[in-house]
């Protein structure tokens, strides 16, 4: 499903993100990207949507060489790569239901069948009563489950997140580990960077660790 | 085969075409949406727009009913024989009736010199100095109408014609300043259009300018946007549909103005025509000049959004 092959990233300024990589994550996989702060996590996630490219190497998505790829063709890509922000990322000026509708109405989704997705996601993060609301009035958990509902609403076969639980308490954590557990039960490919190394081995999945850019460790899962 | 089963390619093609139709009257409104919220500098712009557009359209506008004016004295071109002064009764009515014969003369007026010093009298508030002249220091005049329809060609040789009369002192066309008024008139619109270009660079720069401010004012929404596959076209749909209806806007200001002004001119310009005995009155924009001047608004705001878009959406990339 997604293949890094000999992918390194260095700055302008000569900071090496990446160095030589080589991962191969299968279609239905659930992945976890460990590593300090500045391992490379977060680079290594741009890649697959194309909010960065390569200096060296080359990315396979789905069997298509992301460096190959027409810059017409990238939304399309970004279309089927639903990405969950540490920071949500989120249009303070729009409701909620705006929000999730977004991705669908950037695909042209019909008008009907958008309200009824748009609550269909929303019921699945547990937000459905928040529909009206402005992202600014809910809680960071809140929030960032409106950035995940905005993420899987149109139905992305494969899903990224970039420290989807940095802010939030244990509870809140493991809440939306679950979550991400759902959807991977029924076949999204799911990316995720975390350090939160405790939750992230209770849950048994593979794990990837980075070091100065490198993989270091890649444990496959006990449930996988 | 799916792809080549007809029916569902036709499916495709209308369920395509139906999602480019909503996201462009999605465009459509949500941009009128977002005018109508910032109601005062919508309007501002609107209102820059509206002036640049209405006075080179006002200008051309008052062009034209001059030239209305100018069309309607075209056709009455008059040739004015001054004689030579003491020619006699007897001699200016037999060269007054020999013109009439000729085939270019519609109609000679003679203006004998008793005459023309009571016009004189009545018109120019002179009546006392008048009365002190001891002899008519006026010349009989002629006053020759050609036939409709000469060619100014045909008028100059008619003028030939008439100049070799060995009674004829002086000769005035009376179409020459007509001609030179066409001249200056034509100089004027000239005038006008180039001042009319300069202001549809105006209008393109202004728009361009607010919609470039409104890109960075929109800047995070284009990220997110971006982010999560819109196209370019889906992001630069709603700031071309921005700039168009700021055209609009100020092209049907623009028209409110002009005929708000015309309002304000008809009274005098009614009291002149009337004073020179016509009955003309100043003609407005119509419908179809309203149309042409919305139409140009909304075009020349089209143009500037495109300027704008095409710089500076471009350089928003999501990192």
């Amino acid at each position: 499903m997604i293949r890094f092959v000999g992918v390194s990233k260095r700055y302008p300024g000569g900071f090496e993100a990446l160095r030589h990589i080589n991962l191969e994550i299968e279609q239905g996989e659930m992945v976890f990207i460990t590593g300090h702060s500045g391992a490379g996590k977060s680079t290594l996630l741009k890649l697959i949507p194309l909010l960065e490219r390569p200096s060296r190497g080359q990315v396979l998505v789905n069997g298509v060489n992301l460096a190959r790829l027409r810059k017409g063709r990238i939304p399309h890509l970004r279309r089927r790569v639903g990405v969950i922000f540490q920071d949500h990322q989120l249009l303070y000026d729009r409701p909620v239901y705006d929000n999730v509708a977004l991705p669908l109405v950037i695909a042209g989704v019909p008008h009907r069948e958008v309200g009824r997705r748009v609550r269909a996601a929303l019921d699945k993060v547990g937000l459905l009563n928040k529909e009206r609301s402005y992202p600014i009035t809910l809680s960071g958990g809140e929030q960032q489950r409106v950035g995940i509902a905005r993420a899987v609403v149109s139905r992305p076969p494969i899903l990224i997140a970039d420290e989807p639980t940095g802010n939030l308490d244990p509870a809140l954590s493991a809440e939306i580990m679950g979550l991400f557990q759902e959807f991977n039960r029924v076949g999204v490919t799911l990316l995720i960077a975390s350090h939160d190394l405790e939750l992230i081995r209770r849950l048994g999945q593979r794990v990837v660790c980075l070091e100065h850019g490198e993989v270091i460790d890649d444990w496959a899962g006990v449930a996988a | 085969m799916a792809a080549g089963n007809p029916r569902a390619r036709s499916n495709r093609l209308r369920q395509s075409v139906d999602a480019w139709g909503s996201a462009h009257l999605r465009a459509l409104f949500a941009s009128l949406g977002r005018l109508y919220r910032a109601p005062l500098p919508s309007l501002m712009t609107a209102a820059v727009i509206a002036i640049a557009l209405a006075l080179p359209a006002g200008f051309l506008l008052m062009l034209a009913n001059a030239e209305r004016v100018v069309g309607s004295w075209e056709g009455n071109a008059q040739i004015s024989l001054f004689l030579e002064l003491g020619t006699d009764a007897e001699h200016y009515r037999a060269l007054a009736r020999e013109l009439r014969g000729h085939t270019q003369i519609d109609s000679v007026d003679v203006i004998t010199p008793e005459a023309a010093l009571e016009e004189f009298r009545r018109l120019s508030g002179f009546q006392e100095a008048m009365d002190l002249l001891d002899d008519n220091p006026l010349p009989p005049v002629l006053v020759v109408r050609p036939v409709s329809g000469l060619t100014p060609a045909e008028v100059d040789e008619l003028v030939g014609d008439l100049q070799t009369q060995s009674a004829v002192e002086q000769l005035r066309l009376d179409q020459e300043w007509l001609q030179r008024l066409h001249g200056i008139m034509q100089l004027i619109q000239r005038g006008i259009w180039v001042i009319a270009v300069l202001l549809a660079v105006a209008v393109i720069l202004v728009v361009g300018n607010t919609i470039r401010l409104d890109i960075q004012n929109r800047r995070d929404e284009i990220v997110v946007a971006k982010l999560i596959g819109a196209t370019d076209a889906f992001i630069r749909r709603p700031f071309l549909y921005e700039g168009i209806w700021y055209g609009i806007a100020g092209g049907l200001l623009a028209a409110l103005l002009i005929e708000v002004g015309r309002l304000l001119l008809g009274g005098p310009a009614r009291e002149l025509a009337v004073l020179y005995g016509s009955s003309f009155s100043l003609q407005g924009l119509g419908f179809v000049g309203i149309l042409r001047l919305t139409l140009a608004g909304s075009l020349l705001g089209l143009l500037g959004s495109w300027t704008a878009v095409g710089r500076h959406l471009a350089a928003i990339e999501p990192r």
